[in-house]
This record gives structure tokens, C-alpha cells and sequence, in this order.
């Protein structure tokens, strides 16, 4: 039973709470609302209240399940060791059971599940995106804010639809001399249409290190902003449509740059899937040889030292909440960028705390998400450095929007951009 | 259900968006971290922004004879916050503001609603400590913690919250806002309403500023674990300790159902035959801790500890440490319901205590790990149960009877440092009398005559 089918699969997870509160040390919301329902305790309370009969499921008290990034800084945080991320997750596909998804969601989500129309969609967007985006002018990100408010202010920056997706740019099996293994690199959405960068820093960077990569032409969205927001169906349907696109071309093993992504295929499927064997197999097959980028080149294929050339920076790095405490992965990226000639890595002082933009969240509270964001810029300038790294295009964006708004000079990349850089920089030489 | 009107004058004064009134809201502050309490919904949640609006609050609450729940974190363990009558939350967490850090009076003021850690992160940047360290630093209030006048690990040496509060602004219970105390450290004009309101939890008047001891910060420290394999043994070597003329910073106890259950969930190397361990933690200037680390050792040793280990770098001190705090998690996470008392005994009965507590749990058949406080003989017996079960629960309750009534007879008290809210108010008359019980209720009238400041608490209406 997992937490996508029934509210009963969390009693024990409920009952393990004591209500000391810990989370409040921790929870990016509470500290901005200082409101209980902000709170991992609020919620949990909420849910019990529900399961009791107390309360019955009403779109106000949706809305109050809406109040969680899914950080997870609670489940680290909670001496008894409740994972409030299971909690969540039920509730919200309870919710979704109970009063149907969001009409703005609801057409969001069912578009993902439309690839084509989708593709087209946003390539007309990339097309038209001027109608409603203003660039803005940068010397290495394409970003934009919005023309007029659409209820998300006007002040996020955007990256700017790329001419070209990244999928569009690449053979299916992109070709090595002597290749020593054949990697499956799901893009995710973000990395195909916005930031085809990080994705042919990828591929760059696994070609460099002889390895062959196949990106399915098949793949889609992986299903998280709607698994996340209680729409199980459209997630399991996602799932399936990716797993087939994989199989379908093979591999020794898969790689993601982006954490939902990472989390989608080494947990979410499984779980979507649990009461269909064929799939759930499949999943599992796939959970198995499924790598972080920055996992895949430290722990599977660990990637070539010589050749790297200088890159002068100064980077500070942000851990994304799936990949860190989601996925365990934290040290891989900093031995990444430390290994690299020329960058010197300065933490900032708390590198694990949520950026806020958490995939929807942030267009459903967009104050709040700014709110949450602030304090992670304000920690980025006290460190004085040039270069934001991290492991995800989504806290990419948030990161950029926050440095952008602040008018600090601060490049925001994916790690693995930097060592892209590094080994084009060692070429050169 | 409150009268329209109520809510409209409440709007007034502290606009809508600080008036919760949904109920998807207000059953999220219908309880706080007591175990197996009774949740009870407020009518309202109002979230002052200044001391005049706690005023307004007040007065509208007289008005239309309106129950009054003060709220920090809601962490306190005594059902000090549950709003049992209804009415209006008073969730102070948006005046959270220090206000001042006077490092020439070495105070510092501060609203209610300071977390303890941030203050104590602000102060230390000038070297300077606010010793008061519950085990809720990180998430409970300075307002919350005055209130419930909360303790923790450093009680021994420099004592609990009451021994750090020098001033209040309090709104009282007719509206008006007085100011007591202040930063000198004589004063002795009038009564001590300052000592009386601190403790009070919320039933006498509601704290709106509070001005705050400071002391400066140990330079240096040193912690050494101790294993004894007999109870008195450890009992006699925290005497010894005091005996001759040492004051740790931190004299702690685990009985031997907690350093089985701890070292099994952080692998700290205690040893798990032990009966119990002792963790003791001197500070002060580096001459003078090298020297009273060396005495500590050597008592202990005399005291016929098994083994007495000092720990040699800050990862060894954090080893330690990390077993220490780790207790209550470790034993949270055996059972569903941790009911977790704080029944202090002068320290010298600290082994009677602990004997006493396991008799008592091999009575009703029951699961109870102690660990705590010994240098201030503060002990926390903690019951592991599961609040489904009934049965389990009726023994529960016998049993946490049967630790106070053995507290009060052995000299000790009620309560340490958790207060007495709704959880512990029906054995006031164990420890005061009668007559003491009727003292405390004309104090409560006198300040309080309709009991609209936190009714229930402490002092039942008859």
C-alpha cells in the first residue's frame, strides 16, 4: 500500500509523532508564517484530525496541505523519526481523491501527459514567449520577466524557451570511439526546454569520458509536479510512458542532472507502480542503475582527472533538497568542483536550506516562495563569491531569480557545467 | 463560536491577517507536546504585533468575558497551552524582536516571541551566554520559557530561567501595562512581581518585554563519562563530587534502559551492561577546568566507577554529548506515546529515586527508561506506551501517581521544569496542603478576579 493509494498507509507514520515541534527549527514556511499550519506538526495534526473523522476533506484544508515545499528538513530534523514527506504525499493524493485537482494544475498536468502537443507548444512559446516575457539582458543566462501579472508577480525571472530542445539537438545514441559503457540520460523537462546547457554539459562531459549516451526520444515529464500535487494518474501514466521509452533502447545504466528526476526513477515509479508487476519490475530494474549525475561520475565511472583545464571561480554551493536529503548525494558535487583547478569552494552557511521554489509551490504561494528565497540569496552574498553551483535546474531558476532581484554579480550553473568548462579549458590549452 | 462583533473588534485592532478564525487553522493550536492530552479547539488565533494590541486584546476579551490562551512554540510538556475553555489564542511569535544586548549592564531585552537559540547566537558573538538551555533551545520562546520557567543541563552551576529574568512589561488581566524590575541588580522595591510572574504560565498576566540576565561565556571545557555497575555507587560519587567543592556546569544521568536504548541508536561506545553512566561536563577558565577535570576523575575512580573515560578532543566532547541527546529520540522512537515526567528530588536521594522509579514500573508492568538532570536532581522517568492501548494507559497513570507521591515523600517536587499546566494540577494539594492550594488560588484572584488568563492552568475555579 503505498502513500499515492491511502491515506491508511501513514497511521504508523502519524502515530510516531509526538508533537515536540523540532520542525519548527527547520521548516523554510513556518520560519516565514510563524504559523502552525505552516509546520510539519500543523499538518500532521490536520491529517489525524481527518483520519478521526473529525474533519472532512474541503478545498481550505487542501490549501493548507499546499503549505509544504517537500524540503524534508523535518524528517532530518524529527527525533522520532516521522517522514513527513510520506505524510504529505497522501494527503495531497487524498485530497485529489476527494475534491479533484486545481483547474490550473489539472490543465498543466494533463499537458505534460500530451508530449507532442506539448513539444509543439512550447515551441511555439519559444516562438511567441516575447508577447508576454521581457528579456532581460545577462551575459550568460537567456532570462526574462513577466510582461504583466498573471498572479505570480512580475518580478521572477524566468529563463527564456530555448530555440531548440535539447532532444531536438541530439541523435538518439550519441556515438563514442571505444566506448566503455552505454549510459541512458533522461533530460527531464526542464534541462529539454529551457536549460539545454546543463543537458549538453552532460553529454559533453559522459563523451569525454567514453561513454556512449542514448537519449529516448520517447521520455517525458517524470511525473513528479503531478505525483507531488495528488495526481496519481497522471504520474503513473508519466511513469509508464518513460520506462517503456527506456527499455525500448536499453543501457547499463541511467543518469539524471536534475533531482526530481533522480527521485522519480530511483523511488517515485516503484512506488506509482507498486500493484501493476509488469511495470513494477520494470521500475525496480531501472531504481537499480539509476545515477545523480555527480553519483554517476564519483561513484560508478569515476571521471577523468587529467585533462582538466583552469576555471577561475569562486563557488559556493547550494545543496537541492531532493538530491541532498531526498537522495543522500551532498559530498559527490563538492569533490566534483574541487577537483577542478582554479575553483576554490566557499560554503555558505546553510548550504541544505530550501531555495522555495519547490516546482509549483512557487507559482501557487509565489510571495512566500520569494520570502524563502531572500534568505538564501542574502547567505549566497555573504560569501562573496562568483558562481552559485548545484544540482538542479529548478533551484537553478530559483537561485537566479534571487541573485538577479538583488542585483548581485553571481552566476548561477550546474556543477557539471563547470567541469564541462574545465575540460573544454584543458583542451584549449 | 464567537459573536460576530467579537471577531469585527478583534480585526480592528490587529487586521485580518492576523486573526486566524477557519477551523482548518485553529485546531492546529488545539494542543502542544504534552502526550495523551485532550485537544481543545480555540474560536480564534490573534497574532499581536505590539504591546498596545496585547493591551486592545485584553480588553476586548474583558468586555465580553473571553478566555485568554498565551502562546509561544507550544513545546511545553504540562499542557500549559491547550486552550481548554475555547477563546482566543494569543500567539505571541510575531513580537520577536531582541530589542537590546547592553554589554555594560550585561543584559539584554527582548520580546516574547525570540526564539532561546537566537538570542544565545546574537549573544555569543560578544562572548556573552544566557545560560537557561531546555531541551527545546532550538524551537521554544523566551516568553513561552519564562513562563514555564524551563531548566535544562546546566541547572547545577548556573541555575534554571528565574535566575536570569531582571525585568517584565506585562499586560495585566484588566488591560493595563505595567513595568516591573530592571537592569539593575539590586532591587528590592516592592513586592517581587517579577520572580511572581515568572513560572506563572500565562495565568496571572501576559509578559509582553523582558529584560534578561547575560553572563560571559566559559572559555574552555571538559566532559567525562563515568560507568558504574550499582546505582548508589553513582549516587555517592555525584556526593563526592559536590562534597568536595566542585560545581560542574552539567552532572547527568542515564539509567541502564536508556544507554541500552541510546547505544543502539547512536553507537556512542557506552557500555551496555552498566547500571548506570554518569556524563559530567566542567567549565570556566582553561586553568581552572584542566585542574577540576583531573579532581572529577580521580573522585570518580575513589567512588568505584567501572571505568572513567575523559574526552580528549571536541569529536570525543561531541560523541558524548550526541549519546546524551540523543536519549529521548532514541526512546521516542520504541513506542508510539512518550509520556516523559520531570519529578525532582534533592540530589542526594537521586538513588532512591531511580530505585523507586524501577520498582515501580515492574509493578504495573511497564516500560520506563530514566535518564536526566542528577546534578540538580532533576530526573526525567520516561514511560514508553502506546496511547491506543487503554489498559496500558490505566497502568501509565497509576504509575506516574505513584512517581510523584515518592517524589513529594523523599523531599522533591512535582515538577522541575515543565510546570504544571492541566497535567500535574490535581496533585498541587500532595506538595502545598490545602491551605497552600487556597493561597495560590487568592494570588490568582487577586491579579485575575474572572480567570480569563489561561483558565484551567495551575489553579482550578471552584
Amino acid at each position: 500500500m503505498s502513500v499515492y493509494n491511502s491515506l491508511d498507509s501513514i497511521t504508523e507514520e502519524l502515530h510516531k509523532c509526538m508533537k515536540c515541534g523540532n520542525c519548527m527549527a527547520v521548516c523554510p514556511i513556518y520560519k516565514e508564517t510563524r504559523q502552525e499550519v505552516g509546520v510539519a506538526r500543523g499538518k500532521i495534526s490536520l491529517v489525524e484530525y481527518l483520519l478521526s473523522g473529525e474533519i472532512e476533506m474541503t478545498e481550505r484544508l487542501a490549501d493548507r496541505f499546499s503549505l509544504c515545499t517537500t524540503c524534508m528538513a523535518c524528517n532530518t530534523n524529527c527525533p522520532c523519526g516521522v517522514r513527513f514527506d510520506k505524510i504529505i504525499l497522501a494527503a495531497r493524493a487524498e485530497a485529489v481523491r476527494k475534491k479533484g485537482l486545481h483547474p490550473v494544475k489539472k490543465i498543466a498536468f494533463t499537458a505534460l501527459k500530451m508530449q507532442r502537443m506539448f513539444d509543439f507548444g512550447m515551441k511555439t512559446g519559444s516562438l511567441f514567449q516575447g508577447v508576454a516575457l521581457k528579456h532581460v539582458p545577462h551575459k550568460s543566462d537567456r532570462i526574462a520577466r513577466m510582461r504583466f501579472d498573471i498572479g505570480i508577480g512580475t518580478d521572477k525571472v524566468f529563463p527564456m524557451l530555448a530555440s531548440k530542445t535539447l532532444r531536438s539537438e541530439f541523435p538518439e545514441v550519441v556515438k563514442v570511439k571505444n566506448p566503455k559503457m552505454r549510459v541512458a540520460f533522461f533530460t527531464g523537462c526542464m534541462i529539454n526546454y529551457f536549460y539545454t546547457d546543463i543537458g549538453k554539459a552532460v553529454v559533453e562531459v559522459l563523451k569525454e569520458n567514453d561513454i556512449e549516451v542514448v537519449i529516448p526520444k520517447g521520455q517525458g515529464c517524470c511525473g513528479i509536479p503531478a505525483s507531488v500535487n495528488g495526481d496519481v494518474a497522471s504520474a503513473s501514466a508519466l511513469a509508464k510512458r518513460n520506462l517503456r521509452a527506456f527499455e525500448k533502447l536499453g543501457a547499463d545504466a541511467l543518469v539524471v542532472a536534475c533531482s526530481s528526476g533522480g527521485t522519480a526513477w530511483k523511488h517515485v515509479f516503484g512506488e506509482l507502480l507498486e500493484n501493476d508487476p509488469e511495470f513494477k519490475a520494470l521500475a525496480d530494474k531501472w531504481a537499480g542503475k539509476s545515477y545523480d549525475i555527480s553519483e554517476f561520475l564519483i561513484h560508478k565511472v569515476p571521471f577523468k582527472k587529467q585533462g582538466l583545464g583552469r576555471v577561475d571561480r569562486k563557488v559556493t554551493y547550494h545543496d537541492p533538497c531532493h538530491l541532498n536529503r531526498g537522495q543522500g548525494i551532498n559530498k559527490e558535487p563538492r569533490e566534483i568542483l574541487k577537483s577542478i583547478p582554479g575553483v576554490t569552494l566557499i560554503e555558505m552557511k546553510e548550504p541544505g536550506r530550501c531555495c522555495g521554489m519547490a516546482g509549483s509551490f512557487s507559482l501557487v504561494h509565489p510571495d512566500l516562495s520569494v520570502q524563502i528565497s531572500d534568505r538564501k540569496t542574502a547567505d549566497i552574498e555573504l560569501t562573496h563569491t562568483d558562481t552559485v553551483a548545484t544540482g538542479c535546474p529548478a533551484c537553478r531558476l530559483q537561485l537566479k531569480s534571487g541573485v538577479e532581484n538583488a542585483g548581485i554579480e553571481e552566476e548561477v550553473l550546474h556543477t557539471i557545467q563547470i567541469l564541462a568548462e574545465s575540460y573544454r579549458a584543458g583542451k584549449n590549452n | 463560536m464567537l459573536a460576530r462583533e467579537v471577531l469585527q473588534e478583534l480585526i480592528q485592532v490587529l487586521g485580518a491577517e492576523n486573526v486566524l478564525t477557519e477551523q482548518e487553522d485553529l485546531l492546529t493550536y488545539a494542543y502542544d507536546a504534552t502526550a495523551a492530552m485532550k485537544h481543545h479547539k480555540p474560536d480564534v488565533v490573534v497574532s499581536p504585533l505590539s504591546t498596545e494590541q496585547v493591551a486592545e486584546v485584553v480588553k476586548i476579551a474583558v468586555r465580553h468575558n473571553i478566555p485568554i490562551y498565551p502562546r509561544g512554540s507550544g513545546t511545553n510538556l504540562s499542557g500549559g497551552t491547550i486552550p481548554t475553555k475555547g477563546g482566543i489564542v494569543l500567539s505571541m511569535l510575531n513580537l520577536n524582536k531582541i530589542l537590546e544586548i547592553d554589554q555594560d549592564n550585561l543584559t539584554a531585552t527582548v520580546q516574547p516571541g525570540v526564539i532561546i537559540q537566537a538570542l544565545n547566537d546574537e549573544v555569543l558573538k560578544l562572548g556573552l551566554l544566557y545560560p537557561p538551555d531546555p531541551g527545546t533551545v532550538t524551537t521554544a520562546t523566551m516568553g513561552g520559557s519564562l513562563s514555564e520557567c524551563s531548566g535544562g543541563l546546566r541547572g547545577l552551576k548556573y541555575g534554571v530561567t528565574k535566575h536570569y529574568i531582571m525585568g517584565l512589561q506585562i499586560v495585566l488581566a484588566n488591560g493595563e501595562v505595567i513595568r516591573w524590575g530592571g537592569k539593575t541588580v539590586k532591587n528590592v522595591t516592592g513586592y517581587d512581581l517579577v520572580a511572581l510572574f515568572t513560572g506563572a504560565e500565562g495565568t496571572l498576566g501576559i509578559v509582553t518585554e523582558i529584560i534578561v540576565k547575560l553572563i560571559p561565556s566559559p572559555e574552555a571545557r571538559k566532559s567525562i563519562l563515568a560507568v558504574f555497575d550499582d546505582v548508589d555507587k553513582a549516587g555517592k560519587a555525584i556526593a563526592s563530587i559536590i562534597r568536595n567543592k566542585i560545581i560542574p556546569a552539567t552532572l547527568e544521568i542515564m539509567d541502564n534502559v536508556t544507554i541500552q536504548t541510546v547505544e543502539h541508536f547512536v553507537h556512542a561506545g557506552l557500555p551496555l551492561d552498566a547500571e548506570a553512566v554518569l556524563l559530567i561536563e566542567v567549565d570556566g577558565y582553561k586553568e581552572v577546568v584542566e585542574r577540576e577535570a583531573v579532581l572529577v576523575e580521580q573522585i570518580l575512580k575513589d567512588e568505584q566507577a567501572v571505568e572513567v573515560k575523559i574526552a580528549k578532543d571536541d569529536k570525543e566532547r561531541d560523541l558524548l554529548w550526541l549519546a546524551r541527546r540523543s536519549a529521548l529520540p532514541a526512546l521516542a522512537q520504541k513506542r508510539p506515546t512518550t509520556v516523559l515526567e520531570d519529578a525532582t528530588v534533592p540530589r542526594s536521594k537521586i538513588p532512591d529515586m531511580l530505585k523507586a522509579i524501577r520498582r515501580i514500573a515492574d509493578k504495573h508492568n511497564l516500560n520506563i527508561a530514566t535518564f536526566g538532570h542528577a546534578g540538580d536532581g532533576n530526573l526525567h522517568p520516561t514511560i514508553l506506551t502506546d496511547e491506543r492501548d487503554q489498559d496500558e494507559m490505566k497502568r501509565v497513570h497509576l504509575a506516574v501517581d505513584e512517581i510523584f507521591q515518592t517524589a513529594i515523600s523523599l523531599g522533591g517536587t512535582l515538577s522541575g521544569e515543565h510546570g504544571i499546566g492541566i497535567a500535574k494540577m490535581k496533585y498541587l494539594d500532595w506538595e502545598f496542603g490545602e491551605a497552600g492550594v487556597a493561597a495560590l488560588r487568592r494570588i490568582k484572584e487577586a491579579l485575575d478576579p474572572n480567570y480569563l488568563l489561561n483558565p484551567g492552568k495551575i489553579v482550578r475555579r471552584d
